[in-house]
C-alpha cells in the first residue's frame, strides 16, 4: 500500500518544482502513508485563480497546520480538502486523494462525514437546542435510537470537556451557551459523525483567550485519534500545536515541514520574512 | 434681494416644505384612519354573530348574515392554497438554492410579472382555463384564480425569508455530511420557517380579499353549497352584492363584512411585519 | 456513463497517471452528486417551471381566445370607440382611454403626495417614530379593494355629489375638465380613491431609494450653509429614477385596479375630457360585462381587453423593475 502511494508522487516530483521535493522531504519523514494528498491542485473563484499547483501531503494523525497572509489561499485549500469550496461556485483541477481514493469520485456527502469541518465563526443550529445540535448529523442522516443518541451526546461533550458545564443546559438552545462554549459544541457536533479527518478554519480566532486556550488543549487530546488540518493566523498557536506546518503564499505552497524546522530555520526567505513576523 | 431677505425667504421655504411633508403625512394616516372610522361606525350594527352564522335573508327582508359566503372564501383559498403554497414554496427554494442561470432568471422574473398581473385578469384566465371547458362556473375555476394570486408573494417571501439565513448554518450543515436537501428542509427551512409562515399567511390574506378573480369564476351563490364545481359564494362577492342593493339594512351587512374582512388583513399584516423585521444578524 | 467519466478524471488530473489500484477503491464512484440532492433539486426545479409554464400558458389562452377579434377588428380594435353589444361591434378605444385617464390622473396627485410621505418619513421623522408611521401607510395598502369601492360608493361619492362637485363647477365650470352635472359617480372619484390605492408603494419605494442615499451627501450641503430643505432638494435629485420606477410601479397598480373603480366610475363607454362624467375603464368592463356576454365575439373581445391589459402591465413593471435593477446595481440593496 504504502509502495503504491508513494510511486506516483515522486514521479510528480519530477517535473515540479522546488515546492514539490520539499514536500517529499516531509513525505520521508513520515512513519505512515498519508491521510490525505492534494496533487497539482489549482482552484479558482469565478475567474479568479486562488490556488496555483499545490501538491501537499496530510500526515496521519498528527496536526497539520496551514498559515499564511491573508488572502494566501489558506482557506481555499482547507475547503477544497472536503469539497466545500465548490458549495460556493468554486472550482478545482488537480485531484485530492483520501486514502488514495479520488475525492472527486466520490458522492461529496459521504467524503463529508469523513471529512468534518469546524469553521472560524461558532455556527450551532439556531433553531436546535444543544443536545440536538450534537447529535445533528447522525440524526439527519437516520439515526433514531434514542439511547444510542443521549450516549453519544454525552460521550462528545465530555471529549471537547464541555458536558460539566452544559449538562443541565441540554434543552436550551445551541446559540444560548458562550462563544467559547458554542465552539466546543460545534467541535463536539463534528465528533459525534465520527470523521477521520478534522479540518479547522481558524477555529479560535473568535474567542477569547480563555477559550483560546481550551481549544487548544482539545486539539491536542484529539490528534490522536484524528488527523487534523488547521488554518490560523496566529503564529504562536501553529507552533504550539501543529507537528507539520504549511506556509502558503499568493496561492502557491512555498514550503511545508516539520513546525519546529519551519519556525527555526525555513529553507525559504518568504517564509522566514512571515514566521519572524516582518511582513502579513 | 437683499442677502437678509434672502435668508429669510429661505427659511420660509424651509419651514413652509417641511410642514408640507408633514401635511401629507398626516392627510394618509388621516384618509386610513376615515376608512376604519367608517367601516366600523356603519356596520356596527351588524358586527353581531347572526353575521357568520346565518345564511342571507330573502331578497328585501332585513336580518341574516353571511354564513355561506365565509365558508365559500374558507373554501375557495383552500382550493388556491392547495396548489399555490406547494408551488411557491418550492419554486422559492428552488431560486434561493439557485442565484445564476438563465432558468433562475428567467422564472424570479417571471415571479415579478406574475405578481404585477392585474387581478382581474388572472380571472379572465382562470375562466378560459376552467369555466370554459367545465361549461359552468365552479368553486375549482376561483380556486385556481385565487391560487396564481398567491404562488408570487409565497415564491418572493420564501426565497427572501431563505437568503436570510447566514450561509454559516448551511455550511456546517453539509460539512457534516448531510446532504444538500436535508440541510435544506431540517436546518436553514426552520431557521427561515416563521417569515415563510407568515408569508404564506399574507398571501392568504391577499386571497381572501380578492374579489375581481371571482366575478367569472366562482360567481356567487346565495345558498349554501360546498360543491366544487358548483357556483360558490365568498366574503368579497357578497360585500360587493350588499353594496349594490338598494337595501340600507343589506348596505349596512357589507360594511360589517368589510369590517370583519379589514382586521383578517390587519392582524396578518401587522404579525408579517413583526416577524419579517427581527432577522438573524449573525 | 463510466467511460465518459473517465476521460473526464483523466483531463482533470492533466498529465497526472490515474493509479487504477487507487481507483479500484472508490465504491462510491458511480454517485458524484447524491442521489437525494439530484432529485430534490429536480423536484423544486419542476415547481419553479410551473412558474413558468403559468405566465406562457396565460399567454397562450389569452391570445387564442382573443384571436377571432382580433382576427376580425384588427387595429380598429383600439382605434375605434363602438363598444356595441347589440350589433356585435366592439371597440375598445372608450376603455382604453379611461384606463389611461385614471391612472395618469392619479398618479399626478399621488405622486407629489408620496415623496412628500416618503421625505417625510426617510430624511425627518425621528428614528423610533419612522416604522410605526411606515407601517401605517403600508397598511393602506392591505385594504382590500372592495372595501376601498364599498368607501367610494357609500362616503366619498355623496362627498363628491354634494360638497366638492357643485364647487367645481361652479368655480371652474368654464374649463371643460370640469363641465357637466354632479353625479358624484364618474371619472373624478375614479381619480381619487386610485390615488388612496397607489400611495403606499409609491411611498415605500420612495422612502427606499431616499434612504439607500449617503448621508454624506446631506452633511455635505448642510455644511455649505444649505437648509434643511436645500439638502433634500439634493437627495430628491439623486433619487428622480427611483422615483419615477416607484410611480410607474403604482401606474401599473392603478392601470390593472378593478372593484373600487368599476364601483365608483358610473360605467359609460364614453369618452369624455370631463372629470365629471362617468367612464369606463379596461379593468370595470371585464368586471361588468365578462360574465354577462352572450355572443361569442363579445367574450373574445373581452379577453383581447384583458390580454391589452396584461401586456400594459407587463411593460410598466418590466421598464420600472429595470430602473430599480440599475438603481441597485449603482447603491446596493434597495428594497423594492
Amino acid at each position: 500500500m504504502y509502495d503504491i502511494m508513494q510511486q506516483p508522487l515522486k514521479r510528480s516530483s519530477m517535473s515540479s518544482t522546488q515546492t514539490a521535493e520539499e514536500k517529499i522531504s516531509v513525505a520521508t519523514d513520515m512513519e505512515t502513508a498519508p491521510r490525505m494528498e492534494a496533487l497539482r491542485l489549482n482552484a479558482w473563484y469565478g475567474k479568479t485563480q486562488a490556488l496555483f499547483n499545490v501538491s501537499l501531503e496530510i500526515p496521519r494523525n498528527k496536526v497539520l497546520a496551514i498559515i499564511g497572509p491573508s488572502g494566501c489561499g489558506k482557506s481555499t485549500f482547507l475547503r477544497s480538502l472536503n469539497r466545500m469550496h465548490e458549495e460556493v461556485g468554486g472550482r478545482i483541477d488537480g485531484r485530492i486523494l483520501l486514502d488514495g481514493e479520488d475525492i472527486m469520485d466520490n458522492d461529496p456527502v459521504f467524503l463529508r462525514r469523513k471529512v468534518g469541518m469546524v469553521f472560524q465563526k461558532p455556527n450551532p443550529f439556531p433553531t436546535m437546542t444543544v443536545a440536538q445540535n450534537v447529535v445533528a448529523g447522525l440524526k439527519l442522516n437516520g439515526m433514531r435510537d434514542r439511547k444510542e443518541l443521549a450516549r453519544i451526546t454525552e460521550e462528545n461533550l465530555r471529549r471537547v470537556a464541555l458536558w460539566d458545564e452544559v449538562k443541565d443546559a441540554l434543552n436550551k438552545p445551541g446559540s444560548s451557551l458562550s462563544g467559547g462554549q458554542q465552539q466546543r459544541l460545534c467541535i463536539a457536533r463534528t465528533l459525534a459523525v465520527e470523521p477521520e479527518v478534522i479540518l479547522m478554519d481558524e477555529p479560535a480566532s473568535a474567542l477569547d483567550p480563555i477559550s483560546t486556550m481550551k481549544i487548544e488543549e482539545l486539539i491536542d487530546e484529539l490528534k490522536k485519534k484524528y488527523t487534523i488540518v488547521i488554518v490560523t493566523h496566529n503564529m504562536q498557536q501553529a507552533a504550539r500545536i501543529s507537528d507539520y506546518t504549511a506556509f502558503f503564499y499568493m496561492g502557491k505552497l512555498i514550503e511545508v515541514g516539520k513546525t519546529s524546522k519551519i519556525f527555526t530555520k525555513p529553507a525559504h526567505r518568504q517564509t522566514e520574512d512571515y514566521v519572524t513576523g516582518s511582513f502579513g | 434681494m437683499s442677502t437678509a431677505a434672502l435668508y429669510t425667504w429661505r427659511k420660509f421655504k424651509n419651514a413652509m416644505m417641511l410642514s408640507m411633508t408633514g401635511l401629507s403625512l398626516l392627510a394618509v394616516i388621516g384618509v386610513l384612519f376615515l376608512i376604519l372610522a367608517y367601516t366600523v361606525s356603519k356596520g356596527i350594527n351588524h358586527i353581531n354573530w347572526d353575521l357568520i352564522t346565518q345564511m342571507p335573508a330573502p331578497v328585501g327582508e332585513e336580518g341574516g348574515g353571511m354564513a355561506n359566503a365565509i365558508v365559500g372564501s374558507l373554501i375557495l383559498v383552500a382550493l388556491g392554497s392547495a396548489y399555490g403554497i406547494p408551488v411557491g414554496l418550492f419554486a422559492g427554494i428552488y431560486l434561493a438554492e439557485t442565484e445564476k442561470g438563465w432558468f433562475a432568471r428567467t422564472v424570479r422574473f417571471l415571479t415579478e410579472v406574475l405578481n404585477g398581473i392585474p387581478s382581474i385578469v388572472i380571472g379572465v384566465v382562470a375562466f378560459i382555463v376552467v369555466v370554459l371547458p367545465m361549461k359552468r362556473f365552479s368553486a375549482l375555476a376561483g380556486g385556481f384564480a385565487l391560487g396564481i394570486l398567491m404562488i408570487p408573494l409565497i415564491t418572493r417571501t420564501t426565497e427572501e425569508m431563505i437568503r436570510l439565513v447566514p450561509s454559516s448554518f448551511r455550511e456546517a450543515g453539509l460539512a457534516l455530511g448531510i446532504p444538500r436537501w436535508k440541510t435544506m428542509l431540517f436546518v436553514i427551512l426552520p431557521a427561515a420557517f416563521k417569515g415563510i409562515f407568515t408569508g404564506i399567511f399574507l398571501s392568504i390574506a391577499r386571497a381572501i380579499g380578492e374579489t375581481a378573480p371571482l366575478l367569472f369564476t366562482a360567481l356567487g351563490n346565495r345558498f349554501w353549497s360546498t360543491e366544487l364545481d358548483q357556483p360558490i359564494a365568498s366574503m368579497t362577492v357578497f360585500i360587493y352584492d350588499y353594496a349594490r342593493a338598494p337595501f340600507d339594512d343589506w348596505n349596512q351587512q357589507a360594511w360589517a363584512a368589510s369590517f370583519i374582512l379589514i382586521m383578517l388583513v390587519f392582524v396578518l399584516n401587522i404579525i408579517f411585519r413583526f416577524v419579517t423585521r427581527k432577522t438573524y444578524t449573525a | 456513463m463510466s467511460l465518459s467519466m473517465q476521460d473526464h478524471n483523466d483531463q482533470r488530473s492533466g498529465q497526472q497517471a490515474v493509479r487504477p489500484a487507487a481507483r479500484a477503491l472508490s465504491l462510491g464512484g458511480m454517485f458524484r452528486k447524491n442521489p437525494g440532492d439530484l432529485i430534490f433539486e429536480n423536484v423544486t426545479r419542476f415547481f419553479a417551471f410551473i412558474v413558468l409554464a403559468l405566465v406562457v400558458l396565460m399567454v397562450y389562452e389569452m391570445t387564442v381566445q382573443s384571436w377571432p377579434s382580433i382576427q376580425h377588428f384588427g387595429f380598429s380594435f383600439v382605434s375605434s370607440s363602438d363598444w356595441d353589444p347589440v350589433n356585435d361591434l366592439y371597440g375598445a378605444l372608450p376603455f382604453i382611454y379611461g384606463t389611461l385617464f385614471s391612472s395618469l390622473g392619479a398618479l399626478l396627485l399621488a405622486v407629489p403626495l408620496s415623496v412628500g410621505v416618503a421625505i417625510f418619513l426617510s430624511e425627518i421623522a425621528p428614528g423610533w417614530l419612522e416604522q410605526p408611521l411606515s407601517m401605517l401607510v403600508e397598511l393602506l395598502a392591505a385594504i382590500p379593494s372592495i372595501v376601498y369601492g364599498l368607501f367610494g360608493i357609500f362616503v366619498m361619492v355623496p362627498w363628491l355629489q354634494t360638497d366638492i362637485q357643485p364647487f367645481l363647477i361652479e368655480e371652474f365650470g368654464w374649463m371643460p375638465l370640469f363641465e357637466g352635472a354632479p353625479y358624484g359617480f364618474g371619472m373624478l372619484a375614479a381619480i381619487l380613491i386610485l390615488t388612496i390605492m397607489i400611495l403606499p408603494i409609491i411611498t415605500s419605494i420612495s422612502r427606499d431609494v431616499m434612504r439607500a442615499i449617503p448621508d454624506t451627501q446631506r452633511e455635505a450641503a448642510m455644511a455649505l450653509g444649505a437648509t434643511r430643505w436645500e439638502a433634500i432638494r439634493i437627495v430628491l435629485t439623486g433619487s428622480k429614477s427611483g422615483i419615477l420606477s416607484a410611480a410607474l410601479l403604482g401606474l401599473g397598480r392603478a392601470v390593472g385596479e378593478t372593484m373600487a373603480v368599476t364601483m365608483v366610475i358610473g360605467n359609460s363607454a364614453d369618452i369624455s375630457i370631463s372629470v365629471l362624467n362617468p367612464a369606463h375603464t379596461m379593468a370595470s368592463v371585464l368586471a361588468n360585462e365578462f360574465a354577462e356576454a352572450t355572443s361569442q365575439l363579445y367574450v373574445s373581445s373581452l379577453i383581447e381587453i384583458a390580454l391589452l391589459l396584461f401586456v400594459m402591465t407587463l411593460i410598466l413593471n418590466a421598464i420600472a423593475r429595470g430602473i430599480v435593477w440599475r438603481i441597485t446595481k449603482r447603491y446596493g440593496a434597495v428594497a423594492a
